[in-house]
């Protein structure tokens, strides 16, 4: 991948997602709480122990793993 | 400096469109009158800086839905010199509304038709003269996605910037009264009359969060809430418990005793120490489920549950499961049955499946009864809590080798990702309601089949009928030395054996079992078991109560909740299946090394 990943942010920084390497299902799942091409997003902080990710879109607070924030481009 | 305000309805690539105009400039910012965050950015137009503020996507003006009243409340309080208002041009015949209602509040305006690309090839076209002569404001075509006619756009905002000047707040204001006035009419009726969930601001939430989750305070806060939680649970739950079994003996002596006195005894043990016990067993547990599940609606609907995910996720996704398992399997310290009936706020199947089938494997209060009186008759006080937390590590070691064990054939295939809500207080009514359903869920699906096992139990150790009840000669004590040849090379004979028997209804009644097996009771019970084991049998025993199946309760639970008696069936055969495995490696290695 040529660009950098959701995963590599650090907490406080704020990026625009330029696209999303998902199957069907996660698309869905993520396009349904506001991951979207062209979105804002801000990673607030990182769980200990390389945990989940909390990020927002909008006002909306979403937590997922690394390994799905590794599928959305910045 | 000149403020201009994004407004378009959801959907019509406002967002886009902003962030196309604005870089990677813009902030989030709090904004007079309203309590959500806006987005702006500085931009240059017409050799002058703007700010350019994004609105939430509306339908209707004088709407009331959250986003609507947000857009009214910042244009009354926050003057605007220019409203950009973007359209679906696709879908301008029913969006066509919004710039009209803003043209009668007087603003000067733009309107900008968005996705032109797509709307051309979807065959609508639109003569810009004519809408802008019918309009009166400026109208052009362009594409967000693709940047045409961005630039025009901006040439055409500076112009009408220039041209016109846009009236004050305070006319907004009179002019969007009749509206407030129906917001304070409906707050005022849903104050008085309706109880909705209190919500944080999102503002409150973010400080909290900062607290909650904080790197290194998340984890202690977290575990010193469970405590607590935890602690409510069984300090309450004990004592109603113990007046539920007040209550039913009482009944029972009072009762049911005098009424039978004159049946056979057949039927006078069938009806008492059969399906009246059964009766018990059941009852028994509703205090603790209903205080469980007003704890958890508190827990999971104030939004503190995904947090608690959020904290535990990076050790129990390398078990297979993830950080809500973890706030189930801590709850099973407690009661395996409710632990297992919170597992419904697992979407994916399997991965509620590996977490059910894990809980069992938690050391209950019930048998840390069954611990304390073992070790109490056959370790010293120095010995005894050394035993207990032993037995605790046992249980852990045991959840996590089955999870690892069977993460393979529950693969969860659901993505992690939850959304994090604002914290609320859930309403009184709210927890209640759930309480109450989760406790009649319980009684509805669990009764029969804990009142028939019951049974069971009470004919195996009963009959034939004219031996001596629980000894060797009953249904139970065959079944017993049946089992010898698996049992003896881990140091359980045929007594223990029945007190197992007896153990697969409820670990509260082993105990009480192994009173009725020797005949004795209290400290003569005690001195009794200290003279005929030793302690590597006894040790073996408890290792053995601990793995195996929890109780009836439990297996009718897990039945219910898996809807599956194949599942049931495989947690049965691999709780026994385990729990003799450890005894085995624990009694013929303590052998070995001749103890």
């Amino acid at each position: 991948m040529q660009h950098p990943s959701l995963a590599s942010l650090q907490p406080g920084q704020h990026a625009v997602i330029r696209a999303i390497h998902a199957e069907e299902g996660l698309h869905q799942r993520l396009a349904a709480l506001g991951f979207r091409v062209g979105k804002r997003i801000e990673l607030v902080r990182r769980a200990s122990f390389s945990g989940p990710l909390h990020v927002r879109i909008g006002s909306t607070d979403i937590i997922l793993r690394q390994s799905e924030a590794r599928r959305i481009q910045i | 400096m000149k403020r201009i305000a994004l407004l378009g309805m959801p959907n019509t690539g406002k967002s886009t469109l902003f962030n196309r105009l604005t870089g990677a400039s813009a902030r989030v910012g709090n904004w007079p009158g309203i309590t959500v965050d806006l987005m702006s950015a500085k931009i240059l137009l017409g050799g002058h800086i703007a700010e350019l503020v994004d609105l939430p996507g509306i339908y209707d003006l004088h709407g009331f839905s959250d986003d609507e009243q947000v857009v009214r409340h910042f244009l009354e309080n926050n003057h605007v010199d220019l409203v950009l208002v973007v359209l679906n041009t696709s879908q301008i015949e029913r969006q066509l509304s919004l710039p009209l209602q803003l043209r009668d509040l007087g603003l000067p305006m733009l309107l900008l038709l968005n996705m032109a690309d797509e709307a051309k090839r979807g065959g609508v076209s639109v003569d810009l003269a004519l809408m802008q002569q019918h309009l009166q404001i400026p109208v052009t075509l362009l594409s967000a996605k693709y940047g045409d006619g961005c630039q025009q756009a901006l040439t055409l905002a500076a112009q009408t910037l220039e041209a016109k000047s846009a009236p004050g707040p305070e006319a907004l204001r009179e002019q969007l009264r009749p509206d407030d006035h129906i917001e304070q009419e409906m707050n005022a009726i849903l104050h008085h009359a309706v109880q909705l969930p209190t919500q944080f601001t999102d503002h409150t939430t973010a400080r909290i969060d900062r607290v909650l989750l904080h790197p290194w305070l998340g984890l202690p806060l977290f575990f010193g809430a469970l405590y607590l939680l935890f602690q409510f649970i069984f300090t309450v739950g004990k004592p109603l418990q113990d007046g539920v079994a007040w209550l039913l003996g009482y009944l029972r002596g009072g009762l049911l005793e005098p009424l039978l006195s004159g049946a056979p005894p057949w039927l006078h043990g069938l009806l008492l120490d059969g399906i009246y016990n059964g009766v018990g067993t059941v009852a028994a547990f509703v205090p603790i489920i209903i205080l469980f599940f007003l704890v958890m609606t508190l827990v999971e609907d104030s939004g503190y549950l995904s947090r608690a995910a959020f904290l535990m996720d990076a050790l129990m996704a390398k078990m297979g499961m993830d950080g809500r398992g973890f706030v189930m399997l801590l709850m099973g310290f407690g009661c395996n049955v409710p632990a297992l009936m919170g597992t419904r706020v697992m979407r994916s199947r399997p991965l509620r499946l590996l977490t059910m089938l894990v809980i069992p494997f938690s050391l209950c209060s019930a048998r840390l009864q069954v611990f304390v009186f073992i070790t109490a008759a056959l370790f010293t006080a120095q010995q005894a809590p050394l035993v207990l937390f032993t037995l605790y590590l046992v249980s852990f070691a045991a959840t996590f080798a089955s999870a690892l064990l069977f993460k393979g054939r529950f693969p969860n295939s659901e993505p992690f990702i939850l959304e994090l809500p604002p914290y609320r207080l859930p309403t009184p009514h709210q927890i209640l309601m759930r309480a109450w359903h989760e406790a009649s869920h319980f009684l509805r699906r669990a009764t029969k089949f804990i009142i028939a096992g019951v049974v069971l139990v009470w004919a195996l150790t009963h009959y034939p009928s004219d031996v001596p009840p629980a000894s060797a000669y009953t249904f139970a004590g065959m079944i017993g030395s049946a089992l010898a040849p698996m049992l003896n090379p881990i140091g359980i004979d045929g007594q223990l054996a029945i007190a197992l028997i007896f153990g697969f209804v409820a670990k509260e009644i082993v105990i009480g079992s192994l009173a009725v097996i020797y005949g004795l009771q209290g400290d003569a019970l005690m001195q009794l078991m200290a003279h005929k084991l030793d302690w590597v049998q006894a040790m073996s025993f408890m290792l053995f109560t601990l793995i195996y199946t929890p109780c009836l309760s439990t297996i009718a639970t897990l039945r219910s909740e898996a809807k599956s008696s194949g599942f049931m069936w495989l947690s049965i055969a691999w709780s026994l299946l385990l729990a003799w495995l450890v005894s085995f490696a624990f009694y013929q290695t303590a052998r070995l090394l001749g103890f």
